[in-house]
């Protein structure tokens, strides 16, 4: 009986532990990148750096304004949702209203695998393929750009997109549906008048949660947005984001120099919006449920 | 009846393989109440989806015979879908309004039919709501939410969504079984109401509910039909031993 007792007492604490340990990752995580990040404004001031338009952090003094990397992340960003929310909420709609049963299956599994390919590939094969491509379209000096790395992230954003929202359309009742139809709705009226906006929360959540990956995605964007920290001016000049910044000069840097806290500071920065967009996503997904 | 509304024959209907409806010849009148009786799987449902083609979004089905409505043979290929299911209304078991206000559940079928200008909806919202009972303790409230109402309202909305297009057969397919016995009546009651201006057929479990609301009523068993006549004769002088056994209850 003890022996018994005993055990199911391990049990329970191997399950807690595991439970709380996720917590306690993101916490320590969230500690270490704050006490290393907040360091640097003992040197530099908030506004200084959140606006300053220099980036040159070996230079001596260095100079840490990392607004061409905010706005480097946005317009990659901006384009790659410009790009992928149209097109995904368009194959969401195929995938799951209007694709015949075998051919969503074979849909599904090809946006399962788009997925499943790594970043780093995408960004081989963006190099190789559309850079020389957007180089040559656009009669550009150079096609290592902003569109480029929004081309290739929406791919990457495009299967978050697609799989969130066709939950979304899924979890519409089969009642509305038929009611629609029944009253001689065509298949299209249907869709747009009912399904999409029972569906809206869910869309939101989907579009939201897309360029949650798009704002976070390092890789790819490194290897083909050429990498310039100047402040872009267009869609076809090269750019440079925050998290490729960070993984280009994180190697680099000497610990505990002004450099190196910046690149944390800048890793909060990246925390706070990613957060910021999960948290819409979410409110989006839950919030609207309490009315129904 | 030389003016049936809606006119079966011979229809074979099949789900893949398996055989729903064997041989059915039926005969619905106009502006009546005709009743759809039988157990669980017997095809009433099935029949009643063949009258607004709603087993055409099912895969895998064949369809065998005629269906004629007014005249005309709806599994002709020259018809028009979207003007059949206009004529024909169906109210389903589980009340179904969409996720939309009142009003616009209303104004959804004259918006998608175009035949209203946006200016006649209040005025087509308010005929509709007096229609099924509804318009004196819903019209100041028009633009809450269609869900927030009683189960009862919600199927009498559902109605009112079809009067709204001029529907002029209402199917429904057992539109009280997610009610309790007060609302059952009273949407009984908005039937009885509505017999004068359309025709109705009503699939049921209820046998009470096929004797109080319908004038006429068949008897399905196994996919195919046993009796079908005037209800008050078929409740109380069956012709054929299976019916009696199944209003009795000795059986089903």
């Amino acid at each position: 009986m003890s022996m018994r007792r005993y055990y199911e007492f391990v049990i329970e604490a191997l399950i807690f532990a595991s439970g709380i340990a996720s917590i306690i990752f993101v916490l320590l995580i969230f500690i270490f990148l704050l006490k290393e990040g907040l360091m640097l404004f003992e040197h530099v001031g908030v506004f200084e750096f959140l606006f300053g338009k220099y980036w040159y952090p070996i230079s001596e003094p260095p100079r840490l304004g990392i607004l061409p990397l905010i706005l480097g992340s946005l317009w990659v960003t901006f384009g790659a949702t410009v790009i992928s929310v149209p097109l995904g909420i368009a194959c969401a709609i195929f995938i799951g209203e209007i694709a015949p049963g075998w051919l969503k299956e074979v849909l599904k599994a090809g946006v399962e695998l788009l997925a499943a390919i790594p970043s780093i590939v995408l960004g081989f094969i963006g190099l190789v393929t559309l850079v020389p491509m957007v180089k040559k379209v656009f009669g550009l000096p150079t096609g290592l750009t902003a569109i480029s790395g929004s081309i290739m992230l929406a791919f990457m954003a495009m299967p978050t997109i697609v799989s969130i929202m066709e939950d979304a359309l899924n979890a519409v009742p089969r009642g509305y549906r038929e009611g629609s139809i029944a009253m001689g709705a065509t298949q299209w009226q249907t869709i747009r008048r009912i399904v999409l906006p029972s569906a809206s929360s869910g869309i939101i959540a989907a579009v939201m949660l897309g360029i949650g990956r798009v704002v976070g995605e390092t890789m790819a964007v490194m290897m083909i947005t050429g990498n310039a920290a100047v402040i872009p001016m267009s869609f076809f000049a090269p750019v440079r984001t925050m998290t490729a910044t960070i993984a280009a000069e994180m190697g680099e840097t000497v610990q505990g120099s002004e450099h190196y806290f910046a690149l944390f500071a800048i890793g909060i920065v990246l925390f706070a919006i990613t957060f910021v967009i999960n948290l819409l996503a979410d409110f989006a997904l839950h919030g609207k449920q309490i009315r129904t | 009846m030389a003016d049936a509304k809606i006119k079966v024959k011979a229809l074979n209907f099949y789900y893949g393989k398996f055989q729903a409806l064997k041989n059915v010849k039926l005969e619905i009148p106009e502006r009546e109440i005709t009743a759809i009786i039988g157990p669980s799987g017997c095809g009433k449902s099935t029949l009643l989806r063949c009258f607004n083609r709603m087993n055409d979004l099912v895969s895998g089905v064949r369809i065998e015979g005629e269906v004629v409505v007014d005249g005309e043979d709806i599994y002709c290929p020259s018809v028009d879908l979207v003007h059949l299911r206009k004529k024909v209304g169906m109210v389903f078991q589980r009340p179904n309004p969409f996720p939309l206000s009142i009003f616009d559940n209303i104004a959804y079928g004259p918006s998608i039919h175009h035949f209203a200008s946006r200016k006649q909806f209040p005025e087509i919202v308010e005929r509709s709501l007096k229609a099924v009972g509804l318009w004196n303790d819903l019209k100041d409230r028009l633009r809450d939410l269609a869900l927030t109402l009683s189960g009862e309202q919600q199927q009498r909305l559902c109605i009112a969504r079809l009067l709204a297009v001029e529907a002029d057969i209402l199917l429904m397919d057992e539109p009280c079984s997610a009610l309790d016995p007060i609302a059952t009546e009273r949407i009984e009651e908005l039937m009885r109401e509505l017999r004068k201006k359309y025709t109705i057929v009503i699939v049921t479990h209820n046998m009470q509910q096929a004797a109080r609301v319908s004038s006429r009523a068949a008897y399905f068993y196994l996919g195919e039909l046993i009796e079908y006549g005037s209800t008050q004769r078929l409740f109380t002088r069956p012709l054929r031993r299976e019916t009696e056994d199944y209003i009795t209850g000795r059986f089903g």
